[in-house]
This record gives structure tokens, C-alpha cells and sequence, in this order.
């Protein structure tokens, strides 16, 4: 049942569990470095992985560079071509998007949201935290070793991957990769573990799982998957490692190499390729579900009206979240799979359709005659919805046989995925940082930087990626850092790549002033208060803002009412926090 | 870590039992599992986590068996052992899978003690458990250095598929590792029982509210894992 109706005081259990003292900080290093807080390790997350996502961005620019003028930038041959491709996938995937929905804004927003003080083992947490940053340090220090990086592309397929003729094959690139993808793994666990037991165990009186916020329920449902999804990448970097250095052949077929038979033989090349899509499905999902629950608040906050089928959006997250472990094999279409299995997997995954069709139905319809105010969160969170349908449509492409297999490795297929997966889901983060920057520091981001940076952003994203679609459709391969003299690489092909290297540009631009606004606002921003958006969820009513550690000062709170009771007729504002008694009897508000 | 048993706090209210108690504690606000402390919930997740690296590691190994061309190594002939003038299949194999789920039925037995608060009967019994655990790495690693000797490679063997040696070291490793930490911490819990720690409730990690020894039984519950998986592996690598 949706808790829709507002609780009675006497309705609400007593505690169940008695107030546990938290680990005090006691020096400058255990408050800002070696800190067990989960809003300190929120950020320390979150800078890791803006700062790495900031390298993948540069590849990006490098990658384009090469495909827009290719020819013109000698420092850029094929081989380093391969690396910046391989190295912006991983980081973009795993390291920025992952690590900074689930280790950022899980770490920030779980406790909070739940009326929880802290995530329930915080000092797991915190070593969470410290692995992920040595995962990303490994993974930085494949740039430094001879031979570079590897170039397996961010898929990392076998045999190619551990060989010579592949840029890091036979070097320390796809040893360092393999090793930095494990310890991120372990890292991931501690933390995840947390944001799990958090969820279900630690929170306040009177919150039921009905009643979280939807980014709660999109954080948590991609924790869970997360946490059974990346064994099967553990597993598979485990086994390349094997192969790679102790010569097992796990996944190596015997193999002849510049005319020498190599000592491999008997491995299973798509043995990896289903582990790897074992784990690189839900993947996407882990990277999608947060984005739809965060979406679903900012639009529920910014248009001042509650969010259309609560119950539908939760199992629609949860269905997605099953279903997205049993797609994996559409993305092996061509791996020469019995077609029967072609068959059952394009069935399943145009299922998922449906769940994901009534999110964004219901997103649609909760805008539906809402009050919707055009800030900065809000024009992100339009700019998802219509990103994520378009990129979501070409997925039904790519999910039917018969279609993918000419579609297969063009440039179609990056276009469909980084609309999906890069631009939709980056498209709420930047709205989520521009919603909660101001529970985080007290001040509001400047309004006309975000608003050149949305506009650049939006724009920019389109003009990118769709004439790729078109590029693609063609028969551009992916991968290719440069095509030549063939019949389909017509000159306005040539055009149209140079076009969306000169837009990619022009957005990478465009991120520079968002960090500038971020450093920028930290200082001269507008004071916020403590609630600027009106917003009903918990972490809007914390006694002080920015919260400190513990969170809620004396008394956690205790909750009447689900997150979205906006404009509920007669009550005296146009919103009522999750912890607000009325009608029963007036609030306590923080000043 | 931080603790909050609740075993032996508060009143208890009256639930419903069955599928009716199930919706209604997960209807419930604050907790979704009402007799689980926030250890015991972690523990289960975490397991559940870690059933699925070792299913990946079986499926892997199934996969690379049934795929291969050359003959596989015949498990009884490989895993004899020759004593007094015999060649015993699997004896090693059954010995140690014997002394583990020996462990378990000692790891149990703390755990009912430690629930009695039979302080020197848990301390006894989780040293117990430590030891067998022990004995099945060393044995372990005894049979490890005999295939090695015998010429038994993570790239070759000599009597069949490559991906014999890989996966037999990569696994039963893997799950040699699982043990290894798991005695590491029987260690550190069964100090901790002994020091009087749980009483206390003293600060630092696995520590319990006052008077709480729920930490044995979370600590059983990994042990207990790590003692189903080996009967999956031996089911798979030894039987098969």
C-alpha cells in the first residue's frame, strides 16, 4: 500500500532500536580525511570521480579530434586512439557514473533521506572509500607504465585483450586495468553493503519503505543489483588475470600470433563475453535506476505536485532491476549464439520496455498540469526525460535480432548507448547537483552560469549524437579511428563528423564553467537556507545546513507522511515535510 | 564497526507469523527483518553477494569442462592417494571435507553457548572450529604440493585438458582463502568472548551492545557458507 494517508502520532512504533554514539572526530584528519562521516566520504566520492571523469572527458576530445580531422593530429595514432577509447568507456562506466550515483549521492543522500545519523558501519564505509581512491590511482598509473593503458576497448574482449597487437596486451596496461577493476569491485562491496543495510535496517520512525523518496528506492534497488552483478566481473578479472599472467587458458583459444603458435589453448572467448554482460547489463541499470528516482523527486519537487503512481514508479524500479539480469545476451548477438537464444533474449529485454515506458508515463503525467517552475534542476530533469525516450527507442532497435545485426559495431550503436547511458543519466546528475549543492553547502549555484551551462549541454548533447545515429546507419564501424576512401564514407559523412567533433568541443566548454560555478558559488553563491526548493523530504529538515555529523542534532525525526504531499488542499503551504504532524497538530520548522 | 544487536532489548510485540508476518514487517517502518540486528543483516547480504562469485567460478569451470576437446583428468585417479600399498580414491578429499563440516557442528555448538553466555564452553568451541579450519588449509596445501610434485600446473597437467589445473588451484584457492580469513576471525571473536568483551560492550570493531554475543552467530553463519560452498565443490570437482 502507497502510505499516502498521514500517520497518527500514536500510530507510530516506539524505537526499536536504542541511540547508538557515534565516533566523534577528534582531530583536523579524522574530520576531513580520515572522516567515518557519510556526507564527508559523499564528497570525497564524488570529487574522486568528477576528477577521473574530467581525464575520460579529455579522451573524449582526443577521440574526436581524430574522427573529425582525421590525419591532422599526428601525436594520435591508432594505438593511443585504441587507449583513449578503451580508458574513457571504463572510467565513464565505472569509476565517474557508478561511483558517483551509489558512492556520491548514496553516501549524501541515503542517511538523510531515511532519518538515519549515519550509514549503519561507518567505518566500512570509510574504507570504502579509500579502496575506491586506490582503485582509481591503479587505473591512473596504467597511463605512466611503458606501453600504456590498454586499448582492449572498454569491453575488454578476449583473446584480443591480452595480446601483442593490442596496445597494453602484453605489458602492465591490462594488468593494471584487470587489478584496478578488483580492488574497485572489493571497494564497491564495503560501501555497498552499507547503503543496503542502511535501507532496510536503519531508518526512522514512521519510515516505511513505501514511504522513501524515490531516489532512495533507485539508490537501493541498483545497490542490491550491484552487489550481485559485479561478482560476475570479478570473476572475469579474476580469470583474464590468470591468463594473462600465469598462462592459464580460461579464455584463450589456441591461437597462432604473427606466425607462432602461442601456448594458449581449450579457453572460451565467449565464456567472457558472458560474464562480462552478465554483469555489464545490469551495469547499465545500476547506472539508470538512480537516475529515474532522483528524476522522479526533482520533477515531483520542481513542478509542486506529487509524483503520479508512487507504487507503480517503486515496482516498476524493482521489475526493471530483475529483469535486467536476464538481457545480458543481447548485447552478443553476433557472437555466433544459438539463435533460439537470440529469441528469448530480444523477448526479455523489449519486456523491460514496459516497466521503463509506464516511469516515463508517469513522469509525463505527474508534469501534467503540475506548477512547474523552470529552475535548474527542473530544465535537467525535462532534458532527461526527453533523452532518455530517445535513446530508450533506439534500444528497441538494437534489441530485435534481425535489426541489431546490421546495426551491430556502427556508430549507431554508440550513439543509442551514450544517449541512454551517458548523456540521460548525466543529465540528472548535473540536475541533482544544481537540487542539493545548496543542502551541501549552504549556498545556491549562480543561476546564469547554469542556465548557460544547461542550455550548452542539452543543445550540444543533440547535436553530437544525432547525426551519429546517422553516421552509424551507413555503416560507419565503431572503433575505427579512421575509415579513408570507402563507398559509404561519403564527404558529408566526413562533414558530419567534423560537426560533432567541433559540438563535443564546444560541450566540454561548457562543463568548464560548470566547475567553475561549483568552486565559484561556494563562496559568493546566494545564501540558500535551509529548505530553498520548499521540498518535503527529510534531508531538507535538518536542524542546521549544511548538517553536521549526526545529522539531526538531538532528536532524529519521525515521519508522518510519504515525500510527495505538495499542494494538498487547505494546508497552509504548498508543502508538507515528511515530518510535519499537520493536521494533527502544528510543526516544528527549521528557521 | 558499529553495533546494534537487539537481541534481549525491549518489548517484543506480538507479529503475525507467516506470509502475513513477512508483508507486515516489511510494511513496518524502521526495520524490515525485526530479529536481525544490522551485523546479521550485512552478513546475509554480503553471503549472497559472494554465492555468486562462487556460482560464476563453478558455471566457469563446468563451462570450460564440458567445452573442451582433450580428455579431462580422472578425479579419482588424480585425488588418490597411495597408502599401505593402495591407491584410495578421494581418502584426502573425505578426510577434509569430514573435518570441515566438523567445524560446523562445533561452530553451532557456540554459538548455542555463547547464546547461554557459557563463556569458557564458546571460547572452547570457537578454538575448536579455528583448529579444524586449519587443518583442512593444511591439508589443503598438502594436496596442493602433491599435484604440484605430480607436475600439476595453473597452465597444464600431465594427463589431459589445461583448464584442469587452472581452475582446480583458481577455486578450491579461492575457497582455501575463504577459510583462512575465516579462522583469522573465529581468532579474533573467540578473544574477544574470552576478554569478556561482549559483556562490556566494549568500543572497536564486531562489537555488540552490552551483554549481546549475537557477533558468534554472525560469524557462524560465514563459517557455515564457507562450509556449504565446499560441498559444492567437492560435488563438482572431486564427483564428478
Amino acid at each position: 500500500m502507497v502510505d499516502a494517508t498521514p500517520r497518527m502520532e500514536r500510530d507510530i512504533p516506539p524505537a526499536e532500536v536504542p541511540e547508538l554514539e557515534l565516533y566523534h572526530p577528534k582531530s583536523w584528519w579524522t574530520t576531513y580525511v580520515f572522516s567515518q562521516d557519510a556526507k564527508v566520504i559523499a564528497i570525497q566520492y564524488s570529487g574522486t570521480a568528477v576528477a577521473i571523469g574530467l581525464v575520460a572527458l579529455v579522451l573524449s576530445w582526443l577521440m574526436r579530434l581524430q574522427l573529425g580531422f582525421p590525419g591532422t593530429f599526428s601525436f594520435i595514432t591508432p594505438e593511443a586512439y585504441y587507449q583513449f577509447i578503451t580508458m574513457h568507456g571504463m572510467i565513464m562506466v565505472i569509476y565517474l557514473l557508478t561511483a558517483l550515483f551509489l558512492g556520491g549521492f548514496g553516501n549524501y543522500l541515503i542517511p538523510l533521506m531515511v532519518g538515519a545519523r549515519d550509514m549503519v558501519f561507518p567505518y566500512v564505509n570509510m574504507l570504502s572509500f579509500w579502496v575506491y581512491l586506490l582503485a582509481v590511482l591503479v587505473l591512473v598509473a596504467s597511463f605512466f607504465v611503458p606501453g600504456g593503458p590498454t586499448g582492449a576497448g572498454w569491453t575488454l574482449y578476449p583473446p584480443q585483450a591480452i595480446l601483442g597487437g593490442t596496445p597494453g596486451g602484453q605489458s602492465w596496461g591490462i594488468i593494471l586495468m584487470l587489478v584496478s577493476l578488483i580492488l574497485f569491485i572489493i571497494g564497491f562491496t564495503m560501501g555497498g553493503l552499507n547503503y543496503a543495510v542502511t535501507v532496510i535496517q536503519g531508518r526512522t520512525r514512521g519510515m516505511t519503505l513505501m514511504r522513501m523518496p524515490l531516489t532512495v528506492w533507485g539508490i537501493f534497488t541498483a545497490t542490491v543489483m550491484a552487489l550481485l552483478a559485479f561478482p560476475a566481473l570479478f570473476v572475469a578479472c579474476v580469470m583474464m588475470l590468470f591468463d594473462r599472467v600465469l598462462g592459464t587458458s580460461f579464455f584463450m583459444p589456441a591461437l597462432v600470433e604473427m606466425g607462432e603458435q602461442l601456448s594458449y589453448g581449450g579457453g572460451s572467448p565467449i565464456l567472457f563475453q558472458h560474464l562480462f554482460w552478465f554483469f555489464g547489463h545490469p551495469e547499465v541499470y545500476i547506472v539508470a535506476l538512480p537516475a529515474f528516482g532522483i528524476v522522479s523527486d526533482l520533477i515531483s519537487t520542481h513542478a509542486r505536485k506529487n509524483i503520479f503512481g508512487y507504487r507503480m514508479m517503486v515496482w516498476a524500479i524493482v521489475i526493471i532491476g530483475a529483469l535486467s539480469f536476464i538481457v545480458w545476451a543481447h548485447h552478443m548477438y553476433v557472437s555466433g549464439m544459438h539463435p533460439w537464444f537470440g529469441f528469448f533474449f530480444a523477448t526479455t529485454t523489449l519486456i523491460i520496455a514496459v516497466p521503463t515506458a509506464i516511469k516515463v508515463y508517469n513522469w509525463v503525467l505527474t508534469l501534467w498540469r503540475g506548477d512547474i517552475h523552470l529552475t535548474l534542476p527542473m530544465l535537467f530533469a525535462l532534458a532527461f526525460i526527453v533523452t532518455f525516450v530517445n535513446g530508450g527507442l533506439t534500444g528497441l532497435f538494437l534489441g530485435n535480432v534481425v535489426v541489431d545485426v546490421p546495426l551491430s559495431d556502427t556508430m549507431f550503436v554508440v550513439a543509442h548507448f551514450h544517449m541512454v547511458m551517458g548523456v540521460a543519466p548525466i543529465m540528472v546528475i548535473f540536475g541533482a547537483i544544481y537540487h542539493w549543492y545548496p543542502k551541501i553547502t549552504g549556498r545556491m549555484l549562480e543561476d546564469w552560469m547554469g542556465k548557460f551551462h544547461f542550455w550548452v549541454t542539452f543543445v550540444g548533447a543533440y547535436a553530437i549524437f544525432f547525426p551519429m545515429h546517422y553516421v552509424g546507419l551507413v555503416g560507419v564501424p565503431r572503433r575505427y579511428p579512421e575509415i579513408g576512401e570507402a563507398a559509404f564514407m561519403t564527404a558529408p559523412v566526413g562533414n558530419l563528423n567534423a560537426f560533432i567533433s567541433v559540438a563535443a568541443l564546444v560541450v566540454g566548454f561548457a562543463q568548464m564553467v560548470f566547475l567553475f560555478n561549483l568552486v565559484w558559488s561556494l563562496r559568493f553563491g546566494k545564501e540558500a537556507g535551509p529548505n530553498p526548493w520548499r521540498a518535503t523530504s527529510l534531508e531538507w529538515q535538518t536542524p542546521i545546513t549544511p548538517p553536521p555529523h549526526g545529522n539531526w542534532g538531538d532528536e532524529r525525526p519521525v515521519v508522518y507522511r510519504w515525500a510527495y504531499d505538495y499542494s494538498v488542499p487547505g494546508a497552509p503551504e504548498d508543502f508538507i515535510p515528511q515530518n510535519d504532524p499537520w493536521p494533527e497538530k502544528a510543526a516544528a520548522r527549521p528557521a | 564497526m558499529g553495533e546494534t544487536t537487539l537481541n534481549g532489548f525491549g518489548a517484543k510485540p506480538a507479529r503475525p507469523s507467516g506470509i502475513r508476518g513477512v508483508a507486515t514487517d516489511w510494511a513496518s517502518d524502521q526495520r524490515a527483518f525485526k530479529s536481525a540486528s544490522w551485523g546479521k543483516a550485512m552478513m546475509w547480504i554480503f553471503l549472497l553477494s559472494d554465492t555468486f562469485i562462487f556460482s560464476c567460478f563453478l558455471l566457469a569451470y563446468m563451462t570450460a569442462r564440458s567445452s573442451t576437446t582433450v580428455p579431462w583428468p580422472n578425479a579419482s585417479e588424480v585425488f588418490a592417494l597411495h597408502m599401505f600399498g593402495a591407491d584410495i580414491p578421494l581418502i584426502l578429499i573425505a578426510i577434509m571435507t569430514f573435518v570441515l563440516i566438523s567445524s560446523s557442528g562445533t561452530m553451532a555448538m557456540a554459538v548455542n553457548f555463547a547464546y547461554r553466555k557459557n563463556k569458557g564452553a564458546t571460547v572452547a568451541l570457537l578454538l575448536a572450529t579455528a583448529a579444524l579450519g586449519a587443518t583442512f588449509v593444511g591439508m589443503q596445501a598438502f594436496e596442493w604440493t602433491k599435484l604440484i610434485t605430480e607436475g600439476v600446473r595453473p597452465w597444464g597437467n600431465p594427463w589431459g585438458a589445461p583448464q584442469f589445473g587452472a581452475t582446480f588451484f583458481m577455486i578450491t584457492g579461492f575457497h582455501g582463502t575463504h577459510v583462512s580469513f575465516g579462522v583469522l576471525f573465529l581468532l579474533i571473536v573467540a578473544r574477544k568472548v574470552w576478554r569478556g568483551e561482549y559483556d562490556r560492550g566494549d568500543r572497536g570493531f564486531f562489537t555488540s551492545r552490552p551483554g549481546d554475543y549475537e557477533h558468534v552467530e554472525t560469524m557462524g553463519l560465514y563459517w557455515h557458507f564457507v562450509d556449504l560452498v565446499w560441498v559444492f565443490i567437492f560435488a563438482f570437482f572431486y564427483l564428478w
